[in-house]
């Protein structure tokens, strides 16, 4: 959510049961103005909360002027102070796939993790009881890259590519059509396309290169007709949400 | 040039028509050529009032003629030209005079405009009179005040009528011929046609006729559309010097796709149904009716009055708690909920009401509602269990009957547990779902144990729709409904927690303790509970308790003795037989009591089952305590010391640290008695059979044999 539109977009979300407390909701607006204003991106959105057993960390996002780089991923416990995430590398997800669990709510909290590694001494090969320590930041981090690469979206249209190469967004997008919004197929991944370039040409030559660039959700799998891997619902509103169901908490609100 | 002597008006009018407008056009063209930033204001200012004055002229050619204007071929060398040149040089640089000499020339644009009339166009030459024709005013409304001063400031007026006559025709004239020209210039792949008083004029440079190609060249219509680039490009700059945005060289290409687009939705919109019933349409209609049970028929008005403190809950105010803790719906859709919790009451004899939570679907969701019927009001269904029993005795009678030809089954399917009475165990309260606040409410089943267990062994989505069908292994027994109503049970059992205290045992003892229904099953408010500080309640779980009962395993509140049972039929029925391999004895299942701390509820996989919290940490003084249930995520708990309330909003699953697996289905059963009868054997070779034949015949042999010998031997006797 934008920081700028955060409140309207958190009623908007509340059908799911999902809000924030009026304190957390004053503490973030402010916050995120100033984190705009230090780090000075071009937008920030709040991304969401991750709950934790302990605490909860809220989950900001700061956004450059080309809307596909990466983002930059900052996290805080009060909403107050916020601290900058690393960027995701494959060997954190790697490493961190292997823990389990809720979340601690406690960045420095480390997972302990037995690992039976084959060591060389000699002639002999035998295996060891190896204990990875996995910090929590670290699987925080993955764990938000991972939402992010399977469940990130944006309507088609929203943004658009010029030739030199940045994404921006796209000034007269006015928001999508009822009959379009219930269809998954006007809704891309918001992240680098993995199977553009395995389209056939005549699909391809439908596509428009400046607005199409990006994965359509509608070739995910799973696609049985009862569980979608993404599911639009239309809400009392006009709005309509997508959910994800994998990750199961995961709403998009397109008004 | 200013000459004005009517005659040569005239002439000029008539001679130099086509070739004002290239002059003109000219004029206009080369201004950029002088400088751009200025020919760009008049140009401007030239389409802004030629927007809104678009009244009299239609619309095909307007923008021609407007757009004509950056394109027109600049003057050639003729005699009129020096003057445009000389007019031009002062347009370019928007001094009065000039404009106002424009703009006088622009009354006589009788045919463009509305209401001006040329009185003092005839001072001016004939070229500027028929380029101002042609051209629809430069800065005209800018500058209305000057030419106004300007016409005041003419002092020869009343002469001027005369030749302003002449004029006025001659604009006529000129305006009939203009159109003609237009009209034939919009027809497609046409060069422009220079009329034959133009032709007189001269050559036409060569550079006009590059500009005159490329201009043609625009004009050319595509045949996959119908519409021309000149045409195109000319709405797309009206649209953006109206619409005025932002870095409107990025998105050049969006407003052609849009101006494009915007041609083709005008012819759809006529055939286009605008009535359409929309689903939100409905929605509100459903809910209008809500906002609107101010009248209520007065049914019993006293008892209204009686039970309407006690029914309907405050939920505006629970909102609000569970608000602090970061919980909930929004006010708007808390607030529908609200009245349609009232609806529910007024319509059904309701005496305690609770707004138990929200379970979300895949297509819609769950409003629940927990209700308490008034005493002796609710309708029971006793039907179910009869059938059931009759069914399995009619089953029995029917093995005894037949002879003994097959083999005997002796499997004997478990018998179906009974599901509780109501306002017993997991069916002490019944629940109302809807699927928004305005639908109407529908009554959930009460539960029966097998679903119980056999929906702790699934997970699967609630679609939204009470009858679908639930598929899934082990198979269920029963839709969506009674799906939900087994998980409303089991979220109650498990995460329904008031502060120690609140509740209290009642005053009947001793009764239940020996029997194997254990367990107090019956609580009270405590009239004495004076609240427990928050902190207190943040701190130590062993200050909230329970007050649903827990399910056993065998999907009961209380236990059921299904032996009890057997032994019963088993007297009746003697000729069953043995081989029933049935335990005498079933431990007996035991849950914690009612009104047990939460601290002993158990862990999963080192994850404390609860999680508390302070509702805010800046203000702790009005804080409240809010528990979180980790074992059931989406049910909440808060309590301010003295208030509490239970909550439950999410997809009605437990958690499981590991994703859900079903279950194996079990080995085959052994059902028949293994015995000769059944036992599968080889069918003989045929050099078995003949061996068996052989041998077989050769006992008959034997037995003749013998029996002849024996004969013979009492013939012998004989003799």
């Amino acid at each position: 959510m934008d920081a700028d539109s955060l409140l309207l977009s958190l009623e908007l979300a509340s059908g799911s049961g999902q809000g924030l407390s009026p304190d957390r909701r004053a503490s973030l607006l402010t916050s995120l103005m100033l984190v705009k204003r230090d780090y000075r991106y071009d937008r920030v959105l709040f991304w969401g909360r991750i709950l934790g057993l302990v605490a909860d960390y809220y989950i900001a996002q700061g956004l450059s002027e080309d809307q596909l780089a990466q983002r930059k991923t900052l996290y805080s416990l009060n909403c107050t102070e916020w601290s900058l995430l690393p960027p995701a590398t494959e060997e954190m997800v790697a490493q961190s796939s292997v823990v389990k669990g809720r979340f601690m709510g406690d960045p420095s909290y480390e997972y302990e993790h037995t690992e039976l590694q084959k060591v060389n001494e000699g002639d002999k090969v035998f295996e060891e009881e190896i204990v990875v320590q996995i910090k929590e930041e670290t699987r925080l981090v993955s764990v938000i890259d991972q939402i992010d690469k399977a469940v990130a979206i944006i309507p088609r249209g929203a943004l658009f590519k010029t030739p030199f190469g940045p994404t921006h967004v796209n000034r007269t997008f006015e928001g999508l059509s009822l009959s379009e919004a219930k269809k998954l197929s006007s809704y891309f991944h918001f992240r680098e396309p993995v199977e553009l370039k395995n389209k056939t040409l005549l699909e391809k030559a439908d596509l428009d290169p400046s607005l199409d660039f990006m994965d359509s959700l509608e070739h995910d799998i799973p696609k049985d007709e009862e569980t979608g891997a993404q599911r639009v619902k239309p809400k009392d509103t006009v709005s309509v949400k997508v959910l994800e169901l994998h990750s199961s908490g995961m709403n998009w609100i397109v008004k | 040039m200013e000459d004005s002597t009517s005659p040569k008006q005239e002439k000029e009018n008539q001679e130099k028509l086509g070739e004002a407008r290239r002059s003109w056009e000219g004029k206009t063209a080369a201004s950029p050529q002088y400088s751009e930033p200025e020919s760009s204001e008049p140009l401007e200012a030239k389409q802004g009032p030629e927007t809104g004055r678009q009244s009299g002229s239609s619309r095909p050619w307007s923008p021609q003629s407007r757009a004509r204007t950056p394109l027109g071929g600049p003057a050639g060398p003729e005699t009129s030209s020096p003057a445009p040149l000389s007019r031009r040089e002062p347009s370019s640089t928007p001094s009065p005079p000039a404009p106002a000499r424009q703009d006088l020339a622009a009354p006589p644009q009788s045919h463009r405009t509305t209401s001006v009339i040329p009185e003092a166009g005839t001072p001016y030459p004939d070229p500027l009179e028929q380029s101002s024709d042609k051209r629809e005013s430069v800065p005209l409304h800018t500058s209305q005040s000057e030419r106004n001063t300007f016409q005041q400031s003419q002092q020869p007026k009343p002469h001027l009528c005369g030749p302003r006559d002449v004029s006025y025709n001659n604009a006529k004239q000129k305006e009939l011929r203009f159109d003609v020209f237009q009209e034939a210039d919009s027809n497609s792949d046409c060069d422009l046609q220079l009329p034959a008083p133009g032709g007189s004029e001269g050559a036409p440079s060569m550079l006009e006729t590059a500009i005159q190609n490329a201009k043609a060249y625009l004009l050319k219509t595509s045949s996959k559309s119908g519409f021309n680039l000149y045409d195109h490009l000319s709405n797309m700059l009206t649209k953006i010097l109206n619409e005025r945005p932002e870095n409107a060289v990025d998105i050049f290409e969006n407003i052609s796709q849009d101006v494009k687009m915007a041609h083709f939705s005008k012819k759809f919109d006529a055939l286009h149904n605008e009535n359409e019933m929309l689903p939100t349409y409905e929605i509100a209609e459903k809910q209008k009716a809500l906002f609107l049970q101010g009248h209520l028929e007065g049914v019993d008005q006293e008892l209204e009055d009686e039970i309407a403190e006690n029914a309907l809950p405050n939920v505006m105010e629970s909102a609000f708690y569970f608000e602090q803790a970061g919980v909930g719906l929004g006010t708007d859709e808390t607030y529908r909920i609200f009245l349609a919790l009232k609806q529910l009451t007024d319509t059904h004899p309701i005496q305690r009401c609770r707004f138990w939570g929200k379970i979300l679907g895949l297509e819609m969701n769950y409003i629940v509602a927990e209700v308490e019927f008034r005493e002796g009001e609710d309708e029971e269904e006793v039907e179910e269990e009869d059938v059931a029993e009759e069914r399995d005795n009619g089953e029995s009678e029917a093995d005894e009957d037949e002879e003994d030809e097959l083999p005997k089954s002796f499997y004997k399917a478990p018998q179906a547990i009974p599901k509780e009475e109501s306002r017993t165990g997991a069916n002490k309260y019944v629940y109302f779902v809807c699927n928004e606040p305005g639908r109407p409410w529908v009554k959930l089943p009460p539960v029966i144990p097998a679903q119980i267990v056999i929906a702790r062994k699934i997970k699967k989505f609630f679609t939204g729709r009470l009858d679908a069908p639930v598929i899934s292994y082990p198979p269920f027994p029963g839709n969506e409904s009674n799906y939900l109503r087994a998980q409303i049970a089991r979220i109650s059992a498990g995460t329904h927690v008031s502060p120690l205290g609140f509740y209290q045992f009642g005053e009947e003892e001793g009764e239940e303790e020996e029997e194997v229904e254990g367990g107090q099953n019956s609580f009270e408010e405590n009239p004495d509970f004076e609240g427990i500080q928050v902190t207190d309640l943040v701190e130590s779980l062993s200050n909230w308790v329970h007050h649903v009962q827990h399910i056993l395993s065998q999907g009961r509140c209380n236990w059921f003795n299904s032996i009890q049972k057997n032994e019963e039929e088993e007297e009746e029925g003697e000729e069953e037989d043995e081989e029933k391999e049935e335990p005498d004895y079933i431990e007996q299942e035991v849950g914690p009591p009612l009104l047990t701390p939460i601290s002993e509820d158990l862990e999963i996989q080192n994850i404390p089952p609860w999680t508390t919290r302070l509702s805010s940490n800046l203000i702790p003084q009005y804080a409240i305590a809010v528990l979180q249930s980790n074992l059931w995520p989406g049910a909440y708990a808060f309590s301010n010391g003295k208030k509490f309330e239970n909550f439950y909003i999410g997809w009605g699953h437990k958690y499981s640290p590991d994703n859900y697996t079903p279950p194996v289905p079990p080995p085959v059963y052994q059902e028949y008695p293994s015995g000769p009868e059944i036992t599968e054997m080889d069918d003989p070779s045929v050099e078995e059979e003949q061996a068996f034949r052989a041998a077989q015949e050769a006992v008959l042999l034997a037995a003749e044999n013998e029996e002849s010998e024996e004969d013979e031997d009492e013939e012998d006797d004989y003799d």
